[in-house]
């Protein structure tokens, strides 16, 4: 009971993910000022940033609804943290597990975007509200392409749990170059969902100041930011135990490190597209979306459909 | 937000995408914008009216911080007209230094441009490495003149400060590297798959609505109309110089970016054509003191289009009448135009395009009382007395020290 307690709340759990999101988002700002030849900030700044919002005053607006405007983030966070009891980090066997818990952590990973709708819906700010709409349109861009490459993946393993699939991968690594496709794809969809340029746009600073965090201050807002850090790391490790199933069973300590590269690699992946990309237009975002990555993952589908036969 | 449900949102006069106070008030349905009202004046600072109480010299001082960026324009405009009533004949070699300077500010106005742009289309690293590019063409300046900004070259008969010839030869080799990198950037202005989509079709005037709007500079020649004062009317050292005026037939954002990005390359031909053909002489000839009476209108083609001024002068050692119209009043009226059924995303950009500068527009403010809509208008004489009143009715009373400054005055 102890240890189970010790697992959720300190290592591997709530206490180590803070940490190591907000060391994620270190790196992820330095490499992002390094490509645009800026020094970039030290490393205690994610730190620095969050203790320092922690210690503002709270300002909730008179004309919103006090208790969504407060629970939002609280709630964000909670199913953030919770998706990643799920996910298999160094060894195959995640802190919980059962058959179709890969369709729970996906569904949970769509809980923080919901409540910033709602956050940023019951602010009343107009560009909260605005923002708010264009994270959810965007949430039914981007989310669909996700599931499919997930599944697609899981579907080649023939299971819904995530710890077989890893299992699975784990006992044939090269089947997991057949979703290459698959990967590009859910990393472009990450991308969306943490809401990242290109696809920055519920949050576009010039367009709408700060979208539905507009209103957000002090603790709430720290603990905005730190959801999205760990939503951050848990979408990647996602990725890295449906996509990136190498270097397991090396024991902990190696185990361990090898994941953290993963995860560290996942996140250069993501600050490169940030660097390279200009922001898109919400008609621009969906219209890529179903265009160009639903059809490709529907091929990506069929195609392991056909591997599937040819393998059993 | 039902469908049929169109809401107003305030763009400005705080926000983060302005550079500047001005109130855009956006009438919204969903994403697409139904209508946009522009509302200038939050920059109001009377100085049309300062300089008719300051001499000339004084005036140009004033005159050049009408804008941080134009600063030169609009110095040069002024003093162009002011040289222009007092008959005064320019030495050769300020008329090249003044050519010199303009161009270094077209570069850094334009570099900085290309960095706004990018970030209202969220590429910050195009803002990044466009104003890490400008610090070249800055440090330029601070060598030429001595200052970043308000470079303080220009006076009345010629400019202040000689180039040397060291220093003549470093720019040349500043121009180099600017010409590298610049090269890069048209590289990237034309393939660079999200900036051609966030870019072309937006923004849209064309040809004919550009010149019905009057619009000027980049905006004008994005949209097919070779308009540029360096070439309509030369002035200072451009009649000498050979260089081609960019047009582009795109008449949308694209177009004005990739305008804007090939003016840099006409710049830096410019800029060593100057330097190589750098008459001898006199920076400058001396001037009265009182400019005699006339008046006189002086175009300038700044960084962002047309500048004019208009002096009026009385035969004293302050002008009378002092008035500029600065190149964003005229491309203003285009911004209207260009956002009709046009998305929110693309609000930013299109009005950054334009590459206004608020602050030099504004000159006057017409405040309209909001529940009444009802509005005054006040001469000279009215404003001053109501202004004399209204401290008085707060308890200061400024006639007691108005006597002793004018006794001090006679006795000096």
């Amino acid at each position: 009971m102890v240890s189970t307690f010790f697992y959720i709340l300190v290592f591997p759990g709530f206490l180590f993910l803070s940490l190591f999101s907000l060391a994620a988002e270190f790196l992820d700002r330095r490499i992002y000022a390094r490509l645009q030849n800026r020094v970039g900030p030290p490393w205690f700044q994610p730190f620095a940033d969050f203790i320092k919002l922690l210690g503002k005053e709270d300002v909730v607006p008179c004309e919103a609804n006090a208790f969504m405007f407060t629970i939002a983030p609280l709630v964000s966070l909670t199913a953030a943290v919770t998706a990643f009891i799920y996910i298999p980090l160094w060894q195959i066997q995640p802190l919980c597990s059962f058959q179709g818990d890969l369709i729970v952590v996906l569904y949970l990973l769509t809980i923080p975007t919901l409540a910033f709708f709602i956050g940023g819906w019951y602010s009343t700010s107009l560009f909260a509200r605005l923002g708010s709409v264009r994270s959810i349109t965007q949430l039914f861009a981007y989310e669909v392409p996700l599931f499919m490459s997930v599944l697609s993946s899981a579907m080649l393993a023939g299971t819904w749990a995530l710890k077989d699939v890893m299992a699975f991968y784990h006992q044939h690594p090269a089947y997991s170059l057949f979703n290459i496709v698959g990967f590009g794809v859910a990393l472009i969809a990450l991308l969306a969902k943490l809401e990242k340029a290109p696809f920055d746009i519920p949050e576009a600073e010039t367009e709408i100041v700060a979208g539905c965090f507009t209103e957000y201050s002090g603790r709430l807002f720290a603990f905005l930011k730190l959801t999205l850090n760990i939503e951050m790391i848990v979408g990647c490790s996602l990725i890295a135990a449906v996509f990136l199933p190498f270097g397991l069973g090396l024991g902990p300590v190696l185990g361990f490190f090898v994941y953290v590269a993963k995860i560290l690699f996942v996140v250069f992946l993501l600050a490169l597209a940030r660097t390279v990309f200009a922001r898109m237009r919400i008609d621009q975002m969906i219209n890529f979306c179903w265009k160009y990555m639903v059809p490709l993952m529907l091929i990506q589908l069929f195609f392991n459909l056909i591997i599937k036969q040819f393998l059993s | 937000m039902h469908d049929s449900h169109e809401f107003k949102i305030p763009f400005g006069p705080q926000h983060p995408a302005l550079k500047e106070p001005e109130g855009f008030s956006i009438a919204l349905k969903g994403e697409k914008i139904m209508g946009v009202e522009v509302r200038l004046g939050y920059n109001h600072r009377g100085i049309e009216k300062a300089c008719e109480s300051k001499t000339y010299i004084q005036a140009m001082y004033l005159v050049e911080r009408v804008c941080g960026i134009c600063s030169h324009s609009h110095s040069t405009c002024f003093i162009q007209a002011v040289e222009e009533i007092a008959g005064l004949v320019v030495p050769k070699r300020a008329l090249y230094l003044r050519t010199l300077v303009g161009e270094l500010e077209r570069i850094h106005s334009h570099l900085l441009w290309l960095g706004v742009a990018g970030h209202e289309i969220g590429f910050d690293t195009l803002l990044m490495y466009s104003w890490r590019d400008r610090e070249v063409v800055m440090d330029i300046l601070a060598k030429i003149t001595g200052n970043r900004v308000n470079y303080g070259m220009n006076t009345i008969g010629g400019v202040r400060r000689d180039i040397f010839p060291l220093d003549a030869q470093a720019v040349l080799k500043d121009v180099d590297i600017l010409e590298e990198r610049t090269k890069y950037y048209i590289e990237l202005a034309l393939k660079e798959t999200t900036i051609i989509k966030r870019l072309s079709g937006v923004g849209v005037v064309s040809h004919e609505d550009a010149i019905k709007l009057g619009a000027v500079g980049p905006t004008a020649r994005a949209s097919g109309i070779a308009r540029d004062t360096r070439k309509d009317d030369p002035y200072a050292a451009y009649g000498e110089l050979k260089f081609d005026v960019i047009t582009s037939d795109k008449n949308d954002v694209y177009g004005r970016t990739i305008v804007r990005v090939l003016e840099l390359m006409e710049s830096y031909k410019i800029i060593r054509q100057v330097i190589q053909n750098l008459p001898e002489g006199p920076i400058t000839v001396k001037a009265p003191r009182k400019i005699p009476a006339g008046e006189a209108i002086s175009r300038y083609e700044a960084p962002r289009g047309e500048d004019v001024h208009y002096v009026k002068s009385n035969g004293t050692e302050k002008p009378e009448r002092v008035k500029m119209r600065a190149p964003t009043l005229a491309n203003v009226q285009a911004v209207k135009h260009m956002l009709k059924d046009r998305y929110l995303a693309d609000m930013p950009i299109v009005i950054a395009a334009i590459d206004p500068c608020f602050s030099c527009t504004d000159r006057l403010i017409w405040v309209e009382d909001v529940n009444s809509k009802k509005y005054d208008v006040m001469n000279w004489g009215t404003l001053h007395a109501y202004s004399v009143d209204w401290h008085r009715q707060h308890g200061i009373n400024f006639s007691k020290l108005n006597q002793e400054l004018a006794k001090k005055m006679e006795r000096a």
